[in-house]
């Protein structure tokens, strides 16, 4: 790590940071999800003269939100998958292949076909990897029979916990296993857990959930939880990690999950989501530091010690902000304008940076966490506003769960439409 | 002023050369925000109201009422409260020019 800081710093040296004199500066952008495809669009409708490059392996774009909805039967697959066909007519060159090394000295991103893409500024927007050594017995091939679904990728994952929901029998156990914090999407998993109590209570309505918890509190917890016992009764236990709800181990054939304390649950259809790191590349590359995730100076999204590296999405550390696609879209914007402004030499715009997440727990029942957050003066630390943002209020308020519910189908819109939009 | 800048300008208007003031700078990446739910460049989207084209003044009273709670709000009052005047004013002015 302290070799690429210096082999970075060097380079610094050797190469003031500026447009090229010959030609269009380059951007490149490692990841085609909220954060990466968000950041070439807005970079080809700000900067024109630049040329933008995205480096994706995936034909199609699938986005974890909303595919608990599709557990839920409330949306099919084909509504949540995105192609790139926008991006290119808009002048981004997509490039499908994977990143697998940067040279942050040659300004250089290797692919795994073998050629190599030159930047003069870099956005990384790799998601995540999940960290298979994190749980016994929970590895790739354990993830066939007892799926994780928390990285869309083709959506055999999604779709194999589908095809479970469905062959379970009715008066069968669904069980989850929810990782510590720091994790992509926050309330993803109890949005989850509402969504499939839904879809439950239509079609195998003698059937329970059984959520596994390592943790004690969790995004939202009195909106969700009020709605579970509204609308699902029984159906839902959830079992925090003090009352020994952290699965530790799984027997992926037996279709157990093992906690801290040795009681072992067997259940018909497993979830494990298990703890999660940056993607490889952000690890590889020696931009992630032990916890992981990937720091970085909250005003431009550079990395900590990679100068013209920004990284954004669910792969830095995002502070109090929450892994979430409004964050890494919100950040892409910021780190586009701290690109452009460090190719002409000027510091990153002022940041403000906002998030919304909605989740759904019933169709017309949505509820919302809002949060607004600042960098200090440095960019060592991102600050949540404290007279603004904030939950959903509690009670029985069925115009506003109706409300948010409409607005939660908004975003998603909106939010697919400024990441893969040809306009 | 008639001149209509096209949204490239608009947003960081003669970047190669010049960065725009910073407070438009500020107010197109504050707007940026508001495009989560209000649509591409604030058009609106379905039970999500525009922002694009409407009157400035009509915008900040908006939000002055949201923030102070005098009118009735599912989440723009959460979201009005966590913004500063400086940043509310110069993300209007930006819809307030776009279309």
């Amino acid at each position: 790590m302290s070799a690429l800081t210096r082999r970075a710093a060097l380079a610094l040296l050797a190469a003031p940071a500026l447009a090229r004199a010959q030609g269009q500066a380059r951007l490149v952008v490692v990841g085609g999800g909220f954060g990466g495809a968000s950041a070439a669009r807005f970079a080809r409708l700000t900067a024109p003269e630049v040329a933008v490059t995205l480096i994706e392996p995936q034909p199609r774009f699938i986005t974890c939100p909303y595919g608990n909805l599709v557990l839920g039967g409330l949306r099919e697959m084909d509504t949540i998958t995105f192609g790139y066909a926008g991006l290119v007519k808009l002048g981004v060159r997509v490039v499908q292949d994977r990143a697998v090394g940067i040279d942050p000295v040659a300004r250089r991103v290797r692919l795994g076909g073998g050629e190599s893409v030159e930047y003069d500024r870099l956005i990384l927007s790799p998601g995540i990897a999940l960290r298979w050594d994190a749980i016994e017995g929970y590895d790739e091939a354990a993830a066939q029979l007892m799926p994780h679904a928390w990285i869309a990728a083709d959506g055999a994952q999604l779709r194999l916990l589908q095809r479970q929901l469905q062959a379970m029998p009715d008066g069968g156990v669904v069980g989850l296993a929810i990782p510590p914090n720091p994790f992509r999407c926050p309330p993803g998993p109890y949005e989850r857990i509402s969504m499939i109590a839904h879809w439950l209570k239509r079609h195998k309505p003698r059937a329970k959930i059984l959520a596994l918890d390592a943790k004690e509190r969790f995004s939202k917890q009195p909106l969700f939880q009020d709605a579970w016992r509204a609308l699902y009764g029984g159906m839902i236990e959830w079992v925090p990690g003090n009352v020994d709800g952290r699965v530790v181990q799984v027997d992926a054939r037996a279709r157990v999950l093992e906690t801290e304390l040795g009681t072992r649950h067997r259940v018909d259809v497993a979830n494990v989501i298990p703890p999660q790191s940056a993607a490889a590349i952000a690890l590889d590359s020696g931009l992630a530091d032990r916890s992981g995730w990937v720091p970085v100076d909250y005003r431009s999204f550079e990395a900590r010690n990679a100068p013209g590296i920004h990284v954004i999405g669910d792969a830095n550390q995002p502070g109090p902000m929450p892994k979430s696609g409004f964050i890494a879209n919100n950040s892409a914007k910021q780190a586009v304008a701290s690109a452009l402004a460090a190719l002409r030499g000027a510091p990153p715009p002022e940041g403000v940076y906002f998030n919304t997440c909605y989740s759904h727990v019933a169709p017309d029942y949505g509820i919302s966490i809002v949060g607004i957050f600042r960098p200090n003066a440095d960019g060592s630390a991102v600050i949540e506003d404290r007279d603004g943002g904030g939950t959903s209020p509690r009670g029985d308020l069925p115009d506003q769960r109706r409300l948010e519910a409409g607005y939660a189908d908004a975003w998603y819109e909106s939010i697919t439409a400024d990441m893969f939009s040809d306009a | 002023m008639t001149h209509r800048p096209s949204r490239a300008t608009l947003l960081f208007g003669l970047l190669a050369v010049a960065p725009l003031p910073a407070a438009a700078e500020t107010g197109a990446l504050v707007a940026q925000g508001c495009l989560g739910c209000h649509g591409p460049n604030g058009a609106g989207m379905g039970p999500v109201p525009a922002l694009a084209g409407r009157d400035g003044a009509e915008l900040r009273a908006l939000m002055q009422a949201f923030r102070d709670g005098t009118r009735p709000a599912t989440i723009m009052d959460r979201i009005a409260r966590g913004y500063t005047e400086a940043e509310v004013a110069a993300a209007v002015e930006h819809f307030a020019g776009s279309r």
